[in-house]
């Protein structure tokens, strides 16, 4: 046993550190990404792509770097110590996968591309206002006429749709089977007449969510996936991976550096907040906790490198990864004391707002607002309290 | 021993439930909270005509005799219906300053404006460095003349962009962080060298930041004695935390209502997701965290009136159980109600984010225990 990186991989820490220093645009450092415009999102994308290093998760004959689990591990801690902008999950880790897990050579050819070089933007067509712990129940139908299918319904949360090229899209193509064996997947394109997407505003004050209208939407039948009525496994397959991306760690761990600072800067009567008995036990507890879920995930990581596929342990990260999440954000809420209170705008940012505070703390209540969406999505932590019960525990 | 209300109490109550059932749906709210002023004068006025406004001073001073408990209740009510218009620092603040502090000129030159609701009141206290700590000051006040020059700086002032008058603490002798030293002013808001900069609050409110350069004031602005203000400070804002208490128990009545009722209704896996016990046992989680919480309201709200230290140990210790019940009720309620507590649209997540920031006015958890813990 044994936890320490081997000299090659710390040599492959410098050369993606050092790449990163290189090559991350200075002018989108500290960047939030709701204040961004459609192609500073992609910036990063597009310079990894250029390197090859996009999709560093791919089979290496579709794209993928071919490093091991522990640099694949290495690649994401850089990134998150250099905060740079996250890489859009829909298509590298959602769709991008189950293309090529269950796609064919035509719809591979025609869409992993788009994926790789950012070109298409994608978004997840999963939940509905009736269906959202219950994904299955999905009543978005799909009826085969000729060759496309017309499809009609509406999906919800549907994130960054706004932005999107493309949509993959769970539907109902039979109507009288058993609810999990009627779903199909099918790829979207967002151009199609009959699509209206309409904002959601988050009570933090974003636009990160969308509701997505289908009105006789004719999709060519080439962009079903796989097979009619087996949706669902694909599905499930996404969901999986969707799930151990959560956790989240390594940008945890910059979160709490940030709150450390601000917590620093804070005095109360004359001392620095992080000296104070009180915050500097919240801040250790879930540092502590923070340290167990990092080899949490990477006992997970190592597993899965031994040939077992993300399992459901992969909600033990979610839970925790997510609690952890929220725990910091309410930290920093409470380090910044009266200026907590200051809305810091997130719509028709103009600049020219006055948002007074310390530095860094500008808009830290509205993340703590924004945040307690994690405990909700990716399968709501109670669902995955029931996925271990009954996967793990057996109950 | 008696938890029961008076009929003229229970008379107050219905009044301001038809008045804000009438004028303060949620949708109203919204769109209050987001227009160009954030408030609306002509509600104000409206809180005059009901006597809302006169509720707590003494029928001598132009009100109408209430107490504590009287403004319990307006507060309760206004907290369901997240009732933005400044009448914590108004009524309870500026007016409790100068009820139990002010000399019968002063009370007979303001009371009357804040009654008749021609008169908004801010109170600027909180300074950039000085975190809840009502002492730590650097605003200052030297002795001119007969009067005072005031300079300083006081941060998230709320409800100042509505307001006319201020209370404003400034040391007037005394080390930073002195006890001693410490004294109260009334200024007017659009007295030469008050600079403000007014900002909408994430609670869907408005405060200022305010800068005090070479403020004069005459003799008559000082409340109390000079350099004896904060015993006096420490006790109105007791009753502040006393007045937030309850608008922190109308926030989380409605909150734990309405997820019953969501829970009751949305199905999922064929049944109303009421029916799954680990949702069932957080929802009783949430209501005995309510019920604990009226019952601190109900306390510090009785024991206003006590000795300093009882009085300190009842506010901080409400203070304690509606900051950690507020954040438990309004993180749960949001979590109940899934996607739908994120949005703006619902008034779930504005309830949280209200008590959240309840939590952080006067001094949040971790303060007010250390200040309990430190009362004789």
């Amino acid at each position: 046993m044994d936890m320490r990186f081997s000299p090659e991989e710390l040599a492959f820490r410098d050369e993606v550190r050092e790449f990163i220093a290189n090559n991350y645009p200075q002018e989108l450092r500290g960047a939030r990404r709701g204040e961004m415009s459609k192609e500073d999102i992609l910036k990063w994308h597009r310079i990894l792509y250029k390197k090859g290093w996009v999709a560093p998760h791919w089979p290496v004959e579709y794209g993928g770097t071919g490093w091991t689990i522990t640099q694949r591990y290495i690649w994401n801690e850089e990134n998150a110590r250099a905060e740079t902008t996250p890489l859009l999950p829909f298509g590298l880790s959602m769709v991008g996968p189950v293309i090529y897990t269950f796609g064919n050579e035509e719809q591979k050819k025609r869409f992993l591309p788009g994926i790789l070089s950012g070109d298409d933007w994608w978004c997840q067509g999963y939940s509905e206002p009736g269906s959202g712990s219950d994904l299955a129940s999905l009543r978005t139908k799909a009826v085969r006429e000729g060759d496309h299918y017309i499809v009609n319904g509406s999906k919800t949360w549907t994130t960054l749709a706004q932005h999107a090229d493309w949509m993959f899209c769970l539907v109902r193509t039979d109507p009288n089977a058993k609810q999990q064996e009627g779903i199909s997947f099918l790829l979207i394109d967002m151009k199609t007449p009959g699509i209206t997407v309409r904002p959601i505003i988050t009570m933090d004050g974003s636009h990160e969510v969308n509701e997505v209208f289908l009105e006789e939407v004719k999709v060519p039948a080439e962009n079903l996936i796989g097979e009619e009525n087996k949706g669902w496994t694909y599905a499930k397959f996404l969901l999986g991976n969707e799930r151990s991306g959560i956790a989240g760690v390594a940008r945890s761990k910059k979160a709490i550096e940030r709150l450390k600072k601000l917590a620093g800067a804070e005095l109360v009567d004359g001392k620095p907040l992080m000296k104070t008995d009180e915050f500097s036990r919240k801040v250790a507890e879930v540092e502590i906790d923070l340290s167990a879920l990092e080899v949490t995930e990477l006992r997970t990581l190592a597993a899965e490198s031994r040939g077992r596929g993300p399992g459901p342990e992969a909600s033990i990260l979610k839970i925790k990864g997510t609690e952890i999440q929220q725990r910091i954000t309410e930290l920093a809420v409470e380090a910044v004391g009266n200026y907590a209170l200051v809305e810091a705008p997130r719509l028709e940012v103009t600049g020219n707002e006055f948002v007074p505070g310390p530095e860094g703390s500008q808009g830290l209540a509205q993340d703590y607002f924004n945040m307690r969406k994690t405990s909700i999505y990716g399968g709501s932590n109670e669902i995955q309290h029931n996925i271990i019960a009954k996967m793990v525990l057996g109950l | 021993m008696d938890f029961s209300f008076t009929e003229e109490q229970t008379l107050l109550r219905n009044t301001v439930q038809s008045l804000l059932q009438d004028k303060y749906d949620f949708d109203t709210r919204r769109k209050v909270a987001k227009s160009a002023d954030g408030w609306r004068p002509e509600i104000w006025a409206q809180f005059a005509e009901l006597g809302l406004l006169a509720a707590p001073f003494s029928e001598e001073m132009g009100g109408l005799g209430g107490g504590a408990i009287e403004t319990m209740i307006v507060m309760e009510e206004f907290g369901r219906h997240l009732v933005v218009e400044p009448y914590v620092e108004t009524v309870v603040i500026a007016g409790g300053f100068l009820r139990e502090g002010g000399s019968p000129a002063q009370q007979e030159a303001h009371i009357p404006g804040i009654v008749g609701g021609e008169t908004v009141w801010a109170f600027a206290y909180a300074e950039p460095q000085g975190r809840y700590n009502l002492a730590d000051l650097t605003t200052t006040a030297k002795k001119d003349g007969s009067g005072y020059t005031i300079n300083g700086y006081k941060a998230v002032v709320l409800g100042a962009p509505w307001a006319q008058k201020l209370i404003v603490t400034a040391r007037t002798s005394g080390g930073q962080r002195d006890r001693d030293g410490v004294s109260v002013f009334i200024v007017d808001k659009s007295a030469a060298g008050v600079s403000t900069r007014d900002y909408p609050t994430v609670d869907g409110r408005r405060a200022s930041e305010i800068t005090f350069e070479n403020v004069k004031v005459d003799a008559d602005a000082l409340i109390g004695q000079e350099g004896k203000g904060l015993p006096l400070v420490e006790k109105i804002t007791d009753q502040a935390i006393a007045a937030l208490s309850a608008e922190a128990i109308g926030c989380m009545k409605e909150l734990n209502t309405a997820t019953v009722e969501y829970c009751k209704t949305r199905k999922q896996f064929g049944v109303p997701i009421g029916k799954f016990q680990v949702l069932q046992h957080r929802m009783v989680d949430m209501f005995m965290a309510y019920e604990q919480s009226v019952s601190m309201t109900y306390m510090v709200n009785l024991k206003l009136t006590e000795g300093e230290a009882e009085r300190t140990r009842a506010a901080a210790g409400a203070k304690v159980q509606i900051g950690k019940a507020g954040r438990f009720v309004g993180q749960q309620a949001v979590q109940l109600h899934g996607g739908m507590g994120m949005t703006d649209e619902l008034n779930v997540g504005h309830y949280f984010k209200r008590l959240t920031m309840i939590d952080t006015q006067f001094g949040n958890v971790d303060y007010q225990l250390k200040r309990y813990s430190e009362a004789a």
